[in-house]
């Protein structure tokens, strides 16, 4: 099996098992216990906390069951309490469904929302800090784009808006970016699964002095900011993955130059992932062959790869568009997205699929 | 107080002498239904069969299984009494409380069928309409449109008491007309029309094409995920699953593209003649419904049906998207048809089909490859696999 969706998700690492399986054994207690087991647990989300912030700065970390859950609460959360700063957002276009679609509900409710794409803006982050007026209460960008790899300067997009405007608070969904781009933000969403932990588990990065109102209510765990028993089995999983993680920026230029290589001498490659994209993904179009059609075919060989975003099960996103990639590229466009363990021979692999693939489907 | 459930049969009643026959059938197809919910006692008599449950069972499950067996006009859940009316009238207010209590009006209704009863009809309805009246003393009468209608049954071997009269599926038992074969595609039709001809009596198994990698293995899951719901009604379904890849490239390498769906179709059906040769079916079941899409005008309907060896029924073929939508929508299909993924019948389907294909074009193009070997190897490559009543293991997340 050669597996290249790692950004649908990736395969729990050795480190992260082992993990769960140690605090699912040892360390049942609920956190909030009074008794030696609760110490136990709140050791072990201290610790998962500790690691966390040494890859994000100052601040403070609420575990959540995703990413989908940490960007609902930081948006909302915000939309909330910041609200007299004024009433608009700035977002992009090319944002994942679960900070899009809270825009979209945030724009039902009276906010009014701009939406940058990359195509209409060769500097991208000038634009979105430029978009950010004194009435912005919150810009939300993506680190990573999940579709295509495009990076965003977060660290200057940070400094640009704060310039602009002090009070503007500044999201950042970086759930293909953590632990691969340098990250600033007042509010950052991770993901654990898309680093080899396990799925259910997320986190949210609330940089020191921010404060947000809670999605869920309960028992108050958390600092009343996200109530429930803490998870403490995959927190203590996501710790470890957060630790083990070995990919490196050399390893997948290496594997994308070599790949770009390869597609070179096939026909009809267009390749949609450019310069200004991180390595490990790379999304390209097979002229003639329909995205799905080749992800079948490349499945029979076992190569799993992804249409596009695989979390809407084949549904065009409308995200490539706003790179400015026409209609009948998206149509055939191949996502093929790594991991440290994705070695030259998958790539090798993968590109004889794609050619046979070409010979058997082109029309 | 033994409550008893009695199946009365529609279609069957008006049988000649074959109504043993038929009666065989449904009460065997109950059985299997029922079989997992304990140990029932069939008792058969004078057009119903009488449904004795075992002292622990979930009596609303056991109805809501029975309404989905054909060949049942309705299903009545009585209390048994001995024949003696002083003891049906000290009992009845008690076991009338939840049908009555809500109620406005009713009437009471009896058949006495065993004349050795002192009480002749008009006199048990109109005492055990006065019980009624005292116990409920809220109710009105009302004899041509009541509420609820009290029924009291004074049989051979005893009375049975009831207030609920469940409508029945209808249609003739599953089996007793035969084995046919329904052409199921992942939409909205093909699972109705073969529900509609399980009415009628007959087994339906499904017939199925594939086209990897051209449509997904979800879309095969779909499609079996379909085939299980429709067992709830059905019974048992035996699913052959035919590999269609090469016979769609061939089609598209070789033929005119304006003819590629009526020539599709065409060749599914003579996979599906040597299915039933080999089976035993004697009908092929299709959801075509015409004008709807441009296979199904007449045109390329005529063109289709030639290839046919067996009579194809076509129940949903008068009927509107909306009637079927409906009928979808009942029988628990329509969530699962229209889940988005791709069947074969749409992979290379043409921009602009042929509406009106006359036979001598598709004869020219069906002589241009010899299509033998490969209809050949679909059908000896053909998965078959079977689907137990309620069974439900796909897997496939709605």
């Amino acid at each position: 099996m050669i597996y290249l969706d790692s950004a649908a998700t990736t395969k729990p690492c050795a480190e992260t098992v082992a993990a769960v399986a140690e605090a699912m054994r040892d360390s049942f207690g609920n956190a909030s216990s009074l008794h030696r087991m609760g110490i136990r647990s709140e050791k072990i989300i201290t610790a998962a906390k500790k690691t966390l912030l040494s890859k994000l700065g100052e601040g403070d970390i609420i575990f959540t069951s995703g990413a989908t859950e940490s960007s609902n609460t930081a948006i909302n959360g915000a939309a909330d309490i910041y609200r007299r700063t004024g009433n608009r957002i700035v977002t992009t276009a090319i944002e994942h469904p679960s900070v899009a679609n809270v825009m979209t509900r945030l724009e039902e409710k009276g906010f009014e929302v701009v939406r940058l794409a990359p195509k209409d803006h060769p500097d991208f982050v000038q634009a979105l800090a430029d978009a950010v007026d004194e009435h912005t209460l919150l810009l939300s960008c993506m680190a990573v784009n999940n579709e295509t790899g495009y990076a965003v300067d977060v660290k200057r997009l940070y400094r640009l808006v704060k310039k602009k405007n002090p009070k503007t608070i500044v999201h950042i969904d970086a759930v293909q970016g953590f632990l691969k781009v340098p990250l600033e933000g007042d509010l950052i969403s991770i993901s654990g699964h898309k680093i080899h932990a396990s799925k259910g588990i997320g986190a949210l990065y609330i940089k020191k002095g921010i404060r947000i109102t809670p999605l869920l209510l309960g028992g108050g765990q958390q600092k009343n900011l996200r109530s429930g028993t803490e998870p403490v089995e995959i927190i203590a999983g996501l710790d470890a993955a957060v630790r083990a993680y070995h990919g490196t920026a050399e390893h997948f230029s290496a594997l994308k130059q070599r790949l770009l290589e390869r597609l070179s001498s096939l026909s009809g490659i267009t390749v949609n992932s450019g310069e200004d994209c991180l390595p490990n993904i790379v999304n390209f179009s097979v002229e003639g062959v329909r995205s799905e059609i080749m992800l079948h075919s490349l499945e029979e060989r076992e190569i799993y790869v992804s249409s596009g975003s695989a979390c809407s099960r084949g549904k065009t996103s409308g995200v490539l568009a706003a790179f400015g990639i026409p209609d009948k590229l998206a149509d055939s466009a191949v996502r093929v997205s790594m991991c440290a363990d994705t070695t030259a021979e998958d790539i090798d692999a993968l590109v004889a699929g794609i050619n046979a693939g070409i010979e058997r489907f082109r029309r | 107080m033994k409550e008893i459930i009695l199946v009365k049969y529609g279609e069957i009643a008006l049988k000649g002498l074959n109504k043993s026959t038929f009666e065989d059938m449904l009460q065997k197809n109950i059985k299997r239904r029922l079989k997992k919910l304990g140990t029932f006692e069939f008792y058969r008599r004078q057009s119903t069969i009488y449904i004795t449950p075992p002292g622990d069972a979930d009596i609303d499950e056991v109805i809501g299984r029975l309404q989905k067996i054909f060949g049942i006009s309705a299903i009545q859940r009585c209390a048994v009494f001995p024949k003696d009316f002083s003891v049906i009238a000290q009992h009845a207010g008690e076991y009338l409380r939840e049908a009555l209590e809500g109620a406005k009006t009713f009437k009471v209704e009896s058949k006495r069928s065993d004349k050795a009863f002192p009480m002749k009809t008009p006199e048990i309805q109109q005492e055990l309409g006065a019980v009624i009246l005292d116990a409920f003393p809220h109710l009105g009468v009302d004899v041509h449109e009541p509420e609820v209608t009290v029924r009291l049954e004074i049989r051979d071997n005893g009375a049975y008491l009831s207030a609920l009269r469940i409508p029945g599926a209808g249609g003739m038992p599953v089996g007793s007309s035969g084995k046919s074969l329904l052409m199921l595609s992942g939409g909205i039709d093909s699972p109705v029309a073969g529900y509609m001809m399980a009415k009628r009596g007959l087994i339906v198994d499904c017939i199925h094409y594939v086209s990897p990698p051209y449509t997904s293995e979800r879309a095969r899951m779909k499609v079996e995920a379909l085939c299980e719901k429709l067992t709830d009604w059905c019974g048992d379904i035996i699913f052959y699953c035919v590999p269609f890849t090469e016979l769609q490239e061939a089609l598209r390498d070789n033929c005119p593209e304006e003819l590629f769906t009526v020539l599709m179709r065409r060749l599914m059906v003579k996979i599906a003649n040597r299915v039933c040769a080999a089976n035993d079916y004697g009908a092929i079941i299709t959801g075509e419904s015409v004008a709807q899409v441009a296979s199904q005008t007449l045109p390329a309907i005529f063109c289709t049906n030639a290839a046919a060896e067996y009579p194809v029924f076509r129940p949903v073929i008068g009927m509107d998207k909306r009637e079927i939508v409906d009928i979808s929508r009942k029988i628990d299909t329509f969530d699962i048809s229209t889940l988005p993924y791709e069947d074969c019948c749409t992979v290379f389907s043409p921009k602009h089909p042929k509406t009106r294909p006359t036979m001598e074009d598709i004869l020219k193009a069906e002589a241009s490859f010899d299509f033998e070997p490969l209809i050949e190897k679909a059908v000896r490559e053909t998965e078959v696999k079977r689907f137990r009543y309620g069974q439900r293991t796909v897997g496939l997340d709605m």
